[in-house]
């Protein structure tokens, strides 16, 4: 009765084989990607690193000694950018998200204001730059700003940072929600003391991710006209201002290999901003999924 | 909280009170410029060496392109325009009726020259020079010529392939002007690209290139590239070197820079101190090794000195058209 399952064995070995093979492109598809990080890394470490210093960081940019040169007006306005970016985009994004999860009945419009939020994710950076010099520069009179920036940039992110959102306060259990409904919370209380905490590093993950994507941006800023040449640090809001992806831009696009060197090195500068938010995101990530006990016990 | 204010605005105004006593004409305010970036280095070159003299003028330089930064120059609202347009060919009639139509006045001034340089993979040993005539049933619209061979008898049998910058570029509106002798008038079948760099990565890496682009983009990349002469139909193929360019005889592929200024920012005492600031240190600054062009002779940055003193408005350019004459003559007779 056993036997003839047993001798069941039509093609084995190439099954076998072709299970192997399978693994093997697989592994190479993974590989392949790492593999490509690597040598880009290795080129932009080789050619930047000999001009990274702390004058590089302290120097204002140089078209007469490349040597002398640095990122302090483009690494300041980055900052700036990033700080009202992240000041703007958040808030409206977090209350955004639970407005939709929380409080909006599913119905036509929230399934359409849903629908077009996915959509926002996907639209071309540029097409905010646009959206950013009819609006922020010329209709609402902020100039080629910091602040005129940072607005383009939070429209940017913020779908990206109200979807993230949704999904980190969907994955709260309704039993959370129940439970102190039931003991007479009101709803703001609810989701004050109790869904925002335990959906917040969901939501810090996705701000981070964000905001990593914006960093790079030099597309729409180029659109809003953002300067090249700036040799100071934004003091306000209204202030022109510079950034590090366009420092790179203007760098790579001189003819004397120097300014490549310092374009690599202000890869180097924006790359050491990067990865340790990267880093953040996923230990935030991990400790979150350790902590999130009602995940495995199934409540 | 308040009183801490008030001593804060007073150290404040007392400080600022001693630092108009010990420099007296130390200005403020911002200047703006934008538009190419082939004009883009030796503003900026400018601005770092005036940041020294006027600590306090905050001088920012964007890179549009120079049609681009002429929408900026001219643009509707006043509190917009820059106050000077880097300009990598001279302003074009719609760009002048543009500024008639909104009301800015501008003064022109050339600031130096740059070459287009024509060149071939460094393997090409066949290809010593090109006549514009060649160039031009190369380059024009709707030519078919796919093979060296088309080119001249006694060319090899290899495929052409080839680089120019893309049509945002002024550069691109000068050469089809000189070589095919339409303004944007170009065979649109080429890689063409933004970024000189990438021209560069192109005709290096392909054996039947032929490209063109700035001089200064060869002058970084001599090992990888093969510049060839231009012959101007006339039977004497002129290889560009910056000597060659300041002298005059590398045509018609050298080609001005201007600055354009509006004449109401020149009145601002920062912004003339830049320009005047520039126009004092012009060689030094053009013909600076990383900025690599060509600076004019002392006649012509004094006859640019005299027009932005006299708010001389309008293009010299404009009105010389269609004659062949030197930039000293355009400049001084119109």
């Amino acid at each position: 009765m056993n036997a003839e399952p047993l001798d069941f064995q039509p093609g084995l070995a190439r099954r076998r084989r072709a299970g192997r093979l399978f693994t093997l492109a697989l592994t190479a598809a993974g590989l392949a990607g790492i593999g490509f990080l690597i040598v880009l890394l290795a080129r932009v470490l080789w050619e930047g690193a000999p001009s990274l210093s702390r004058d590089f960081l302290a120097n204002f940019p140089s078209v007469l000694n490349p040597p002398k040169a640095g990122v302090k007006s483009a690494l300041w306005g980055t900052v700036w950018l990033m700080t009202m970016t992240v000041l703007v985009s958040v808030p409206i994004g977090v209350a955004t998200a639970v407005y939709l999860e929380e409080h909006a009945p599913n119905n036509r419009l929230t399934r359409f204001i849903h629908l077009n939020i996915a959509n926002l994710a996907g639209v071309p950076s540029i097409v905010y730059g646009i959206l950013g010099l009819a609006v922020f520069v010329r209709w609402m009179h902020f100039d080629r700003s910091v602040a005129a920036g940072a607005l383009t940039l939070s429209l940017l992110i913020m779908p990206v940072i109200i979807i993230a959102s949704r999904e980190a306060l969907l994955a709260v259990p309704q039993s959370f929600r129940h439970a102190a409904l039931a003991l007479g919370a009101t709803k703001w209380q609810t989701i004050r003391a109790h869904v925002l905490p335990a959906a917040l590093p969901g939501i810090i993950t996705g701000v981070i991710l964000a905001v990593s994507r914006a960093i790079g941006e030099a597309a729409p800023l180029l659109m809003i006209g953002a300067l090249t040449y700036v040799a100071f640090v934004p003091e306000g809001p209204f202030d022109a201002f510079t950034a590090l992806p366009i420092q790179i831009f203007d760098w790579c696009d001189r003819p004397q290999p120097q300014f490549h060197h310092l374009a690599a090195a202000g890869i180097l500068v924006l790359l050491s901003i990067l990865l340790p938010m990267n880093a953040v995101a996923v230990a935030l990530r991990a400790w979150h999924t350790r902590r999130k006990a009602w995940q495995n016990s199934g409540i | 909280m308040i009183k801490r204010y008030a001593v804060l605005a007073m150290v404040g105004a007392v400080m600022s009170a001693g630092a108009s006593q010990t420099a007296a004409q130390r200005l403020s305010g911002n200047v703006k410029v934008d538009g190419s970036s082939t004009v883009a280095p030796i503003t900026m070159a400018a601005a770092e060496l005036f940041q020294s003299e006027q600590p306090r003028v905050r001088v920012t330089v964007g890179i549009s392109g120079t049609g681009g930064g002429f929408k900026k120059f001219l643009d509707q609202r006043p509190d917009l325009r820059t106050d000077i347009s880097d300009a990598s060919r001279a302003i074009k009639g719609k760009e002048i009726e543009r500024a008639r139509n909104v009301g800015v006045e501008f003064i022109e001034i050339p600031i130096g020259i740059d070459g287009i340089a024509v060149m071939v993979h460094p393997s090409n040993d066949f290809c010593d020079h090109l006549t514009v005539r060649e160039l031009k049933r190369i380059w024009q619209p709707g030519s078919a010529i796919a093979s060296w061979n088309q080119v001249r008898a006694g060319f090899p049998e290899l495929k052409i392939k080839l680089y120019g910058p893309d049509a945002d570029s002024g550069t691109f509106d000068y050469f089809t002007k000189a070589v095919v002798g339409k303004e944007r008038a170009s065979r649109s079948d080429y890689t063409g690209s933004t970024s000189d760099n990438v021209l560069v990565q192109g005709v290096a890496g392909d054996r039947g290139s032929l490209g063109y682009f700035g001089y200064s983009y060869y002058e970084a990349n001599k090992s990888s590239l093969k510049l060839i002469g231009v012959d101007n139909n006339n039977g004497n193929p002129i290889r560009p070197s910056i000597d060659v360019i300041r002298g005059g005889t590398y045509k018609p592929l050298s080609r001005p820079m201007f600055l354009y200024v509006n004449k109401e920012s020149y009145n601002r005492p920062e912004v003339k101190a830049y320009l005047d600031f520039f126009l004092t240190n012009a060689r030094q600054i053009v013909e600076h090794p990383t900025v690599n062009y060509v600076a004019l002779s002392s006649d012509l940055y004094n006859l640019a000195k005299n027009r932005l003193n006299a708010g001389k408005a309008g293009s010299a350019m404009e009105a010389a058209k269609g004659k062949t004459r030197d930039l000293v003559e355009i400049f001084r007779d119109h």
